[in-house]
């Protein structure tokens, strides 16, 4: 069988970072959705997941988008305690905005808009760049994610410092690690099987 | 509660049961868990498909090298070792080596973001080592270092390079969640570490002696 690439001479990649929904496009065969096993069911986690273009490619490797998926939903939705929802997803915002993944920055921003109602303060962020001042503490949490982003990585007791004196304990420190190393894996995989488009338009 | 069985990222954290660090990570179980089990299914999977270990080990090797973090580096190098090919893991080390870089780095789809456009290496690997390394593997390192430094600069191209040296599409996303995998388990070490380090500075004073104590039996300050 030849395998090939993926291209769409015609879609208008988004070239600014946005709070707006957008689309993403493979750039390569996602797994065929009629042909989904057990296994790929299991990798998918969500049935839902199985309309999305980038689940279906991952599913290529069940195994590891199901555990990768698991992971994903503890690191930013097991919120009994620890960090809030919102600065999570400002973890997450930040090393996207900083990795350069806008289709990333746009669905992670949007969350972080929704749970912390400050959209003008996180679309300062996608427009400034992580060198945007905001609050100490929202600082605080971009700095620790912009450098743990970093490779070679520039995050140690200077950001963790920064953190404990604007009200971070060490578990939500934790949340914050989590949440920004998470997206360094994510952001690669975004930027790298696929390209963004504007909304709605997804490959069938 | 603790977990007893082999932890990489307790492993490479230095992270003791029972420890401070050992009950914070306990409260996120799932991912824990998970980062786990995405490690078993990268380098112990039940189908391996057409990634060989070796193929999985040196990039592996590559990229914690080339994130300069020298517990993880040496961690992978050492089960690359085991495999029996010394000249692959030399090549390996060397290519390191040349490819060191600062990101990340890359270009903007052009527009207003294009001022933020910033040069970095456009890494290949040493056309010498390519002949030891085989098209397949040499490719597959080439991507690692799209990822680990420019993953903003990735196109169509690039993942054809490896459809034109053997990967197959299924192969590819194996490799590119292999990769992007380890950017997230080097950085959870590093900040655990970073946290442990500084907790100890705070402990002392907080009624938390035992787990200095712990700390410091374990040698992970």
């Amino acid at each position: 069988m030849t395998e090939t690439t993926l291209t769409y001479p015609d879609n208008r990649e988004p070239s600014a970072f946005t709070q707006a929904e957008l689309g993403w496009l493979p750039w390569l065969e996602p797994f065929p959705s009629d042909q989904l096993t057990e296994r790929h069911w299991a990798g998918l986690v969500d049935p839902s997941r199985a309309r999305s273009p980038y689940f279906l490619l991952l599913a290529r490797d069940p195994d590891v988008l199901q555990a990768r998926t698991k992971a994903d939903k503890d690191i930013f939705y097991n919120t009994s305690n620890g960090l809030p929802r919102a600065e999570r997803e400002l973890a997450a915002t930040a090393a996207s905005r900083s990795n350069g993944c806008i289709y990333c920055a746009s669905v992670h921003s949007r969350f972080a808009t929704q749970y912390s109602k400050r959209g003008n303060d996180i679309q300062r962020l996608l427009d400034e760049g992580v060198d945007a001042r905001v609050d100490p503490r929202w600082d605080a949490i971009v700095d620790a994610s912009v450098a743990l982003t970093a490779t070679p990585l520039d995050f140690g007791d200077a950001q963790i410092e920064d953190l404990r004196k604007n009200g971070l304990g060490d578990l939500e420190i934790v949340d914050v690690i989590n949440g920004a190393a998470f997206f360094n894996w994510a952001n690669r995989l975004m930027l790298s099987l696929g390209e963004a488009a504007p909304s709605g338009k997804t490959s069938s | 509660m603790s977990t007893i069985s082999f932890d990489i990222i307790d492993h490479l954290a230095d992270i003791q049961p029972g420890s401070h660090l050992d009950e914070l990570r306990s409260q996120r179980p799932q991912a824990r868990e998970n980062a786990q089990k995405s490690y078993s299914a990268l380098f112990d999977p039940d189908d391996a498909g057409n990634v060989s270990a070796l193929e999985r080990y040196a990039v592996a090797t590559f990229v914690t090298g080339l994130h300069r973090q020298s517990v993880a580096a040496d961690f992978y190098a050492a089960a690359l070792q085991k495999l029996d090919r010394p000249d692959i893991a030399d090549i390996v080390d060397a290519e390191i080596t040349r490819g060191l870089a600062k990101g990340p780095y890359g270009r903007y789809p052009e527009g207003p973001l294009s001022t933020e456009d910033e040069e970095g290496p456009d890494y290949r690997v040493f056309p010498g080592h390519e002949e030891i390394l085989g098209a397949r593997l040499a490719a597959a390192l080439q991507h690692a270092h799209l990822l680990v430094f420019h993953p903003r600069d990735a196109n169509p191209e690039a993942l054809q390079k490896l459809l034109g040296a053997g990967w197959s599409t299924t192969d590819i996303v194996t490799l590119s969640q292999l990769v992007a995998f380890l950017s997230f388990q080097i950085r959870v070490v590093a900040g655990l570490r970073a946290l442990a380090a500084t907790s100890n500075h705070t402990s002392a004073s907080s009624g938390e002696a035992p787990v200095f104590t712990a700390l410091l039996a374990s040698g992970a300050l």
